[in-house]
């Protein structure tokens, strides 16, 4: 797989999602290049969720095309789609860690599943992934309903990052988080983003995420996508965008350039 | 095509040179694993790790790469990782400062000693003793609880009551009916086979008189009701454990007791005794059916030899039982339900052993029933 920089790993086209007869997304289209970090943004029930869940094959679009790493997501085999699974990593909103599984263990899930590693290795690798988070050694051992919310996120994120994924989904990473935890997370996002060499995708509503880590953001609004640089956006006049970027969260956020 | 690497060891100009090459990835870790082991490591010299042939690198690669780092200064080497092409640089630094943490030891416990053995039957027993003890102290608020209720009977919960009544009674008709019907078939059927060889066919109406009204219809319906409600009441209350519904409640002014407990342990003690009652009958029924069609004995025959065989006693020493094995469902099943921690996994394992205790004491009820009613000769 060519890996000249400029590439697109994630590729939309002319998406449409509905629930029964309530369209969530009408043509949608979206580029994600190599090695940034996009945000997707919007009022609740836009389906900033939906979209993830979709381009990660969780949920059927009605129709569209959705190319992951040059692969068409709609249309794989068993084997094709579990090779691609492999490719990324998914932090979904709570963690979703497995309950009946301590930490190490479920870091070990994906290593186990496919790779033939020594079981020493693998203890090895899961606590390399569980510093590499931030969590303290002691957290190999305990169970996900022991862990405070900011940890079991940050043990989703080890989870997520086991393989050593090409692109990273984040669901809301922040959101339920205090704001020094939030701004601890951004950081070792784009940490970890700038040393592996990651794509992001993250879905969020947290405007300090946003300015702190995203190169582009996408926002969803009237059942379409505007994507831009977060300048652009902050120029933008449609009524909801403005109001989401100038709106007196969104003045705080902003850094002092940006006036 | 499977990525590959290696690492070499060499000397050169009274150093030891380890040229490491190829792909370091996860993919690869085994196989880097097993050679880096295979190698012998130097003591005391200088070691330069060559770096200059990996093309690809990854966390679990730059772990093997600290690893080996570490292993070599441990033993007195004077270690430099040399010629990393750049790229790569900030994910070795941030496995560097973050990642290096060596795995904790698992405590294992000793499971195929005999004192290994000798502590889990003890940490078994401890475990059981001290369920028990939790169970009567849960039996004791439920009490408390109740006898406020009876200075209050406004905060009674009336439609959930009933709604209870309805789901665990009501519903459960349909299946307590067949089983017993079914019951009633398989004890005539073998009674008569047994019987006949003393020409005492008759007597299976006796048998199936006695057995079906003192033990069978209600031991039958409170194992059927153990396993169909007081699952369900554990499940309901322990997703609602997991949700942290309990806990509002509580912050809501609401006794989780009184809103939840007690209309189920109503509802199932209301409810028992009548489907006790209509097991009897279905099981009776399923009896004469087959002694009709087996035995020739018609449906008038069958019931003057059944008045003589019972009396309203038999009916009774049954029924009787009825409210006590509800309560011990109902209380056994809510307090299971309560004791869930927030997992999903817990959920599952905690209704498990809902069924199992509530069965076992069930039956232990029931044996303490008859040495008493033996001793009343009933």
């Amino acid at each position: 797989m060519a890996e000249q920089p400029g590439d697109f790993v994630i590729r939309i086209r002319d998406l449409v999602n509905a629930f029964g007869s309530q369209v969530i997304h009408d043509g949608v289209d979206l580029d994600v290049k190599r090695g940034e970090v996009i945000g997707i943004v919007g009022g609740s029930g836009t389906g900033k969720s939906v979209m993830l869940r979709t381009v990660v094959g969780l949920n059927r679009p009605v129709s569209g095309s959705i190319e992951v790493l040059g692969r068409d997501v709609l249309h794989l085999n068993d084997d094709e789609r579990h090779e691609l699974e492999t490719q990324w990593g998914v932090l979904f909103q709570d963690g979703a860690l497995f309950s009946s599984l301590t930490v190490a263990q479920n870091i070990e899930v994906p290593l186990k599943e496919d790779l033939r590693l020594p079981e020493r290795l693998m203890a090895e690798i899961a606590a390399c992934k569980i510093g590499m988070v931030g969590l303290p050694p002691e957290a190999a051992d305990k169970f996900p309903a022991q862990l405070s919310g900011g940890m079991r996120k940050r043990a989703g994120l080890a989870r997520a990052l086991a393989l050593d994924p090409q692109i990273l989904f984040l669901d809301e990473p922040t959101a339920g988080l205090d704001p020094i935890a939030a701004a601890a997370f951004d950081q070792l996002i784009k940490d970890l983003q700038s040393s592996l060499g990651l794509t992001v995708f993250i879905v969020t509503h947290d405007l300090d995420s946003l300015f702190a880590i995203c190169d582009r953001v996408a926002v969803l609004v009237d059942k379409k996508i505007k994507v831009g640089t977060l300048e652009e956006h902050l120029r933008d006049d449609h009524p909801w965008i403005h109001s989401y970027f100038h709106g007196p969260r969104g003045r705080a956020a902003h850094p002092a350039e940006m006036h | 095509m499977a990525p590959a690497a290696t690492i070499l060891a060499s000397e050169e100009d009274g150093a030891t040179v380890f040229r490491a090459e190829g792909e370091w990835l996860v993919v690869t870790a085994a196989e880097l694993d097993r050679r880096l082991r295979d190698l012998t490591m130097p003591q005391g010299r200088q070691v330069t790790v060559d770096l200059s042939g990996v093309d690809r690198l990854d966390s679990a690669g730059a772990w093997l790469l600290l690893r080996t780092e570490h292993e070599l200064e441990a033993r007195g080497n004077q270690v430099a990782l040399a010629n990393l092409q750049a790229r790569f640089t900030p994910l070795l630094e941030q496995v560097r400062s973050r990642g290096v943490t060596e795995p904790l030891p698992h405590p294992v416990p000793p499971h195929h000693s005999f004192v290994g053995f000798l502590a889990r039957v003890g940490m078994v027993t401890m475990l059981l003793a001290n369920r028990v003890y939790h169970i009567l102290g849960f039996t004791g608020l439920v009490t408390v609880t109740l006898l406020r209720l009876f200075r209050q009977p406004r905060r009674l919960r009336l439609v959930a009551t009933l709604v209870q009544m309805e789901v665990v009674g009501l519903d459960a008709m349909p299946i307590v009916g067949l089983l017993s019907f079914l019951i009633g078939v398989v004890m005539a059927y073998q009674g008569a086979d047994q019987l006949r060889r003393f020409g005492a066919e008759i007597y299976t109406v006796n048998l199936l008189g006695v057995s079906i009204l003192r033990e069978l219809g209600v031991l039958l319906s409170a194992i059927i009701i153990a396993g169909r409600s007081g699952s369900a009441f554990t499940a309901q209350i322990g997703t609602m454990q997991v949700n942290e519904e309990i806990d509002a409640l509580r912050t809501l002014g609401l006794d989780p007791i009184e809103v939840l407990v007690l209309p189920r342990l109503f509802g199932l003690t209301l409810t028992l005794p009548l489907l006790v009652f209509y097991a009897d009958f279905m099981g009776i029924l399923g009896g004469a059916l087959m002694s009709w069609l087996v035995l020739d004995i018609n449906i008038p025959n069958f019931l003057t030899q059944l008045q003589s065989a019972v009396t309203t006693t038999t009916l009774w020493v049954g029924v009787v039982k009825a409210p006590f094995f509800a309560s011990i469902i109902a209380l056994v099943g809510c307090f299971e339900g309560l004791n869930v921690t927030r997992s999903a996994e817990s959920v599952g394992r905690l209704t498990t052993q809902s069924v199992v205790e509530s069965i076992f004491f069930v039956i232990v009820t029931d044996a303490a029933f008859s040495i008493v009613f033996s001793m009343l000769k009933v």
